[in-house]
């Protein structure tokens, strides 16, 4: 399903869409589409599912340990594109990576296994829009949709740039940092989302761990909240996973109804 | 702003929230990087604190073994015992004239650390340097040397323990406190302007070299040989000879215990010579990676050559056949460890063993012509406990 199908569908209703991130593979290949059933179940409008990378310089040790998980248990590009593709779900999924993967691969190669495996977005947090010229026309070329960051220090001279460059939705960072949750969402969040003029969605992501978070998000305009590090010390913690999960996706995604 | 490319090579991949601090520090380093009072403070600190000029000492006993004249670049005389504080002192420099309060900064062996921290303290930094867990254990002294210069150490439990790892954790905390914060990196890699800007602190060794080597043989070497791991001494003492063609340019690599891969490690660290194009932490260039992309983790005798990378600048100048890289291997190194000390009495550090051991290979061949200069990046003492206990057999 295409990105913007779904952020329209989710308007219409008015209600912001809850994405959430999860690594592929972790902590092992045969769980992650349970994984990924509990969080829509729960309520996930937009699974992003991570390719994980020997060196995820913008995440933080959560994330970076799940990555760790999913490589020692033997997943690389070919098995997260088999895996990918065996999924039965009827929510858009978006491929999370660094670029040195999609490199190897060749860039035409890496967005046509996107496209046949069912994938609708990318997003490449070490790839600036400076450098994403050759990527994003080998998006354009398949209608994959090539998301970019926004963060508070991003000036406005490049938020128009960024703008320019990216569909599907735009990914707002809503602090400084890494990734992973914090128990705090600070008036930084409305102030970078009211710089951000575009009709593309916004969805604010980093630090955003339960529905309280997420309706603050949303109350100060954000059209979707990420949710990445909490999910993932759900999983990292081994007990009860799947219910868990399912729990805590529905918490936020109420607080995504409160548009 | 994109930065400028070597070739294919180069460039800025790096998260988002990094772009307007590297836009700030190439703003910062184009201000300052011919500004007079910022020039007449770097030459103060290079003379009166580091101790510049080095010497280029003719290794005479080394010469008539091997049947060529050779001279030491002594970057092992610079303060704290390697090349680094040339460009911790300009980095640090201009973090100051830029308004920065903290440091922070990666280290393998534990000397761009030191260097860190010496000009930090001395210009009045909060200075944090982060270190693979492994490299703090194996280069225990330089830890305490940091400490002793008020700088908080690190250790990075993450990946492999080493410098890559050391890398990612420098990057987070620079993500986290860019505000107020300067990443000084040790190295000629890392998005752009690192590469060019270590470059050309580093220079200050080649430019010196060609005054030193013209007044006593009165024309250029025809070879250069320097150990290579980013990379920065080496550029430091080639780029000033980049146009010379006749001056051949010898990259020396870590071959590590074998020039051979296992499913996620090289046993060597010789990306230069075998690696493969790639984008590692932040800039284009050759890599140590599987056929995925998966950066394999490195391996040296020498925790400051133990690199997966390589910086881009070298890359590209290996492509045109500008530079030749070379390997020696740790057995090789060890042995050039102890036969310098031997020959001249000076012990080079592990890293410098690399060259060392290359033109002690090489020279009999003729390859690096009549006329040799060795970069002796940095001194042994930090490496005497390792050595020693491989000597043993511990």
């Amino acid at each position: 399903m295409k990105l913007s199908t779904k952020f329209n569908e989710l308007k219409d209703r008015n209600e912001a869409a809850l994405l959430s991130y999860v690594c592929a593979g972790d902590p092992d290949i045969e769980s992650t589409p349970e994984i990924v059933d509990a969080l829509i179940k729960g309520g996930a409008d937009i699974i992003e599912l991570g390719l994980p990378f020997s060196d995820p310089v913008a995440d933080g040790p959560t994330i970076q340990e799940a990555s760790e998980r999913a490589l020692k248990a033997g997943m690389n590009p070919d098995r997260y594109f088999e895996l990918v593709a065996s999924l039965d779900v009827d929510v858009p999924l978006v491929c999370m990576t660094y670029y040195n993967l999609v490199f190897q691969r060749g860039l035409d190669s890496f967005v046509e296994d996107c496209v046949n495996s069912g994938i609708s977005g990318l997003i490449i947090p070490d790839l600036p829009a400076e450098e994403s010229e050759d990527l994003a026309k080998a998006c354009s070329n398949k209608d994959i949709d090539l998301i970019f960051l926004i963060t508070p220090v991003t000036t406005d001279d490049r938020i128009k740039m960024i703008l320019e460059k990216c569909s599907g939705f735009v990914y707002i960072v809503s602090r400084l940092g890494v990734t992973g949750a914090r128990s705090d969402v600070t008036d930084a969040t409305a102030q970078i989302l009211s710089r951000v003029k575009t009709d593309v969605p916004k969805a604010v992501g980093f630090g955003i761990s339960n529905g309280d978070q997420a309706s603050r998000v949303v109350s100060a305009g954000a059209d979707g909240v990420i949710v990445g590090s909490a999910f993932v010390d759900i999983i990292a913690s081994g007990e009860n996973v799947n219910q868990r999960l399912e729990e805590l996706a529905k918490d936020i995604k109420d607080g995504c109804r409160k548009k | 702003m994109s930065g400028p490319k070597y070739g294919k090579y180069g460039g800025q991949f790096v998260p988002e929230i990094l772009m307007p601090a590297l836009e700030e520090l190439e703003e910062g380093y184009e201000k300052y990087r011919n500004d007079p009072e910022f020039l007449k403070e770097l030459d103060y600190y290079l003379k009166d604190f580091a101790g510049r000029e080095t010497p280029l000492y003719y290794a005479k006993n080394m010469s008539k073994k091997y049947g060529v004249k050779i001279y030491l670049k002594r970057e092992d005389l610079v303060h704290g015992g390697a090349h680094k504080l040339n460009n911790t002192i300009g980095q640090a420099l201009l973090a100051k004239y830029m308004g920065k309060t903290r440091l922070v900064a990666e280290t393998g062996a534990g000397q761009h650390g030191t260097a860190t921290a010496m000009a930090g303290t001395n210009m009045g930094f909060q200075t944090h340097v982060y270190m693979g867990a492994k490299d703090t254990v194996r280069q225990r002294m330089n830890v305490y040397r940091m400490e002793l210069m008020g700088a908080t150490v690190h250790p990075v439990e993450s990946g492999s323990k080493t410098l890559k790892d050391a890398i990612n954790e420098a990057l987070r905390d620079w993500v986290s406190n860019v505000e107020n914060t300067h990443y000084l990196i040790g190295s000629v890699v890392g998005p752009h302007p690192y590469p060019m800007m270590v470059r050309d602190f580093q220079s200050v060794i080649g430019n010196e070299v060609k005054q030193q080597i013209l007044e006593k043989e009165g024309r250029y070497p025809d070879s250069i040989v320097a150990c290579t791991g980013g990379g920065s001494n080496a550029m430091g003492i080639f780029h000033p000879f980049v146009e010379d063609k006749d001056v051949d340019l010898v990259a020396v690599e870590a071959g590590g215990s074998g020039m051979k891969c296992t499913e996620k490690a090289a046993l060597h660290s010789a990306s230069l010579s075998v690696g493969e194009d790639g984008v590692l932490q932040g800039a284009r260039t050759r890599i140590l990676q599987d056929k995925y992309g998966q950066i394999l983790e490195s391996s040296s005798v020498s925790a400051g050559l133990d690199y997966s990378g390589v910086g881009p600048e070298l890359a590209y100048l290996a492509d045109i056949g500008r530079i030749t890289p070379r390997v020696a291997n740790d057995d090789m190194a060890l042995k050039a460890f102890h036969e310098l000390s031997l020959m001249e009495g000076i012990i080079p550090a592990l890293e410098s063993s690399h060259a060392v051991a290359h033109v002690m290979e090489a020279a009999e061949s003729g390859e690096l012509g009549e006329l040799v200069v060795i970069n002796l990046s940095g001194r042994g003492d930090k490496d005497l406990e390792a050595v020693r206990k491989i000597d043993l057999g511990e």
